[in-house]
């Protein structure tokens, strides 16, 4: 998962061989947890925190401009694969909201322009 | 001082190593500092005034001098102004422990917050580290539980349960192998108090679940980590191999012949995995939907053995009570309520952070005094309380106390202390819609009114909103909350309707629009 990124179908049927287990105990797992992801995802991974702290700093808006400027919705990913847009229930970054997080790497009060140079020196580093 | 340090001498100076902190640049900051040839970085933890950060401090003398916020812009100019000796510069905030943030707070699980390295022994065991359980160890385990009764500490993941009574129930319990497990999921938003633990002081969980082990005997922990904190899971794995380097961890601890162990157990992204038992599942490594009850798991628990779940902060507080005595914890707070919470202020905030009181202070004072009021400088209109299943509470609320006792009475709960501050351009609407949506993406799926009602809930609103046969959808939503609160196997579904019945009440003008 940490190597992939995602959990295959090829990877279910495998874990399900080998821990003796059905391939509806493994999905049941798999589908239960938000982490997981059965498909793969972009190149980097970008979460804006969904949960009350960061919406009384305006996550919302955030969340919108950032929909926007990558074309996708919450769970999507670019048409160039290179970035995946997460919702993010709390980073405990809450004194500093709104948080995101990309590829583990915890931002705090991000407003557009924050943003903005955070994602374009991410797509740099792909490009690179 | 021999000569040949003096030439050397070199400034210390500390920059945090802390979520927060690390999100507001203190990394770039902390190498720019260092490319300096006369300075010695540490990396400390935070001492939790989050709104500074990164917080920059020089020790200068005896004295530690704080600087913040300080940006990498800001760094030349900081050695411009001569910085290293304390020099004045418009960042300079003085002597760190002169704060009044800092210095109007009970400090007691958080004591060694920002002051120390969190991963040096040394700085650990100087300031009073392990003193605790080499206490508990020199007695019988029955003393460490009678102590922690004692003390009135009840644990700080939300339920507010007396942790000396769960323990003595699993000292007591049948069976040859027990376990301790640490409910570091901290899944409530406004909440950051054991990820700040466990980052800037993690030596004392450590200590905290070792004595807990000897109190039960037990031998083996686990730590239950939210996988959004990685920067928590690199620093307590680290603090892991420092402890165990030592001999504090492992075989024979201390020379005693208590051995115990503790592994990390990653969650992946479940906020109702925070729940205890939801938790054992998890860690069984199950989805992690709610276990019936009786059993409880302090009879039955991980693999059906005996088990402690204790939240971060609880199992935190419990090496002083042990070193310092049950007693001085006990003289903090009111009431049923006794010794600290570490209150965490978030959300619209002006100066947000951790702050370690007594029980006790009003909730005005909690924001008003150490918060400063909202950060976009307009009227506080809501405060949620108690994370996403804690109620909204209006402006003239804010003279409650904080303890548990007098919470519940106004329907409230203070669960893990997050306190979430809304200025009034907030939509109470879109904040109730929001609990129900959080409880049909988080809902554990277990029981109907959670899983199904959670999702009616929503819609309900939206025809509210939509200003579709108003009077009969109100009515509805009366209804469902009450099923909710009736018909649910845990609290997610049991307390979701807590805020949404509180916005009804107090902000009814926000439904109708
Ligand atoms: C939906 C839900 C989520 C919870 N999340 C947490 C959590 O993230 N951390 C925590 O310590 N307790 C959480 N709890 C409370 C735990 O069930 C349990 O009471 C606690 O871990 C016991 O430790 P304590 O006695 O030291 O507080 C949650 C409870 C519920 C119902
Ligand atoms: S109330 Fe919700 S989360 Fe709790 S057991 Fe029922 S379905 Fe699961
Ligand atoms: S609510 Fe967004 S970081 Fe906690």
């Amino acid at each position: 998962m940490d190597r992939f990124g995602f959990i295959s179908e090829a990877a279910i049927r495998q874990l399900a061989r080998e821990l003796n287990l059905s391939r509806a105990d493994i999905h049941g797992v798999v589908s239960f947890y938000h982490d997981f992801r059965t498909t793969a995802p972009g190149q980097h991974v970008l979460k804006i925190c969904q949960a009350e702290s960061c919406q009384a700093m305006g996550s919302r808006n955030l969340t919108a401009y950032a929909e926007e400027k990558l074309g996708v919705d919450l769970h999507g990913t670019t048409d160039d694969g290179k970035l995946t847009l997460e919702p993010v229930y709390c980073l405990g970054n809450c004194a500093c909201s709104p948080a995101i997080m990309i590829d583990n790497k915890v931002y705090g009060r991000v407003d557009q322009n924050k943003l903005d140079s955070i994602v374009d020196a991410c797509g740099a580093r792909c490009e690179s | 001082m021999p000569a040949e340090l003096d030439v050397n001498r070199k400034v210390t100076v500390y920059v945090p190593c802390e979520t927060a902190a690390v999100s507001l640049g203190a990394d770039d900051v902390g190498e720019k500092i260092a490319a300096h040839d006369n300075v010695n970085v540490i990396r400390n933890g935070s001492w939790g005034m989050s709104w500074l950060e990164p917080l920059v401090e020089v020790l200068v003398g005896e004295q530690r001098i704080a600087y913040g916020p300080v940006g990498v812009d800001d760094v030349d100019s900081l050695f411009e102004a001569g910085f290293l000796e304390g020099g004045e510069h418009e960042l300079r905030l003085g002597d760190i422990t002169e704060l009044p943030y800092l210095k109007n707070q009970e400090r007691w699980t958080f004591r060694r917050c920002g002051l120390i390295d969190p991963l040096s022994m040394d700085d650990y065991l100087t300031h009073g580290g392990f003193a605790g359980l080499q206490k508990a160890l020199a007695q019988d385990p029955e003393f460490v539980i009678d102590q922690i009764k004692a003390s009135g500490l009840r644990g700080r993941g939300g339920a507010g349960f007396p942790t000396g009574i769960k323990w003595q129930t699993v000292a007591d319990a049948e069976g040859e192998q027990k376990y301790i497990t640490c409910n570091a999921d901290e899944g409530d938003s406004g909440t950051f108090s054991d990820r700040i633990l466990m980052e800037c002081d993690p030596l004392t969980l450590i200590e905290g679940m070792i004595i807990a082990g000897y109190a039960v005997g037990a031998n083996r922990g686990y730590v239950y980590l939210r996988s959004e904190y990685p920067l928590t899971r690199r620093v307590f794995a680290k603090a892991l191999v420092v402890a165990k380097d030592s001999g504090w961890l492992g075989e024979d601890i201390g020379g005693s012949g208590f051995d115990f162990d503790i592994d990390v157990h990653l969650g992946a992204g479940s906020y109702v995995c925070g729940e205890e038992t939801a938790m054992l599942e998890s860690l069984e490594g199950k989805a992690g939907l709610i276990r019936y009850k009786p059993p409880l798991p302090a009879i039955e628990g991980l693999f059906g053995k005996p088990t402690v779940v204790n939240n971060v902060v609880t199992l935190g507080s419990v090496p002083d009570i042990l070193a310092l005595g049950a007693e001085p914890y006990a003289n903090f707070g009111v009431g049923r309520s006794k010794g600290t919470l570490a209150f965490q202020l978030a959300g619209n905030i002006k100066r947000g952070g951790l702050v370690e009181k007594a029980f006790g202070l009003t909730l005005r004072e909690l924001i008003e005094d150490f918060g400063g009021g909202t950060a976009s400088g307009r009227k506080i209109r809501a405060v949620q309380i108690g994370g996403p299943l804690g109620a909204y509470f209006a402006e003239e609320q804010l003279d409650t106390p904080l303890d548990y006792e007098a919470f519940t009475k106004v329907g409230g709960m203070i669960g893990h202390g997050g306190v979430v501050v809304f200025d009034d351009t907030v939509d109470m609407a879109a904040q109730a819609r929001f609990a129900f949506e959080f409880c049909a993406i988080e809902s554990c799926g277990k029981c109907t009114p959670c899983r199904i009602g959670s999702v009616r809930g929503v819609e309900v609103i939206d025809r509210i909103l939509a200003d579709k046969d108003r009077e009969e959808n109100l009515n509805l939503l009366t209804e469902l909350c009450e099923t909710l609160i009736d018909g649910s196997l845990c609290a997610m579904g049991g307390m979701t309707p807590f805020p949404v019945q509180s916005a009804l009440k107090y902000f009814p003008e926000d439904f109708k629009r």
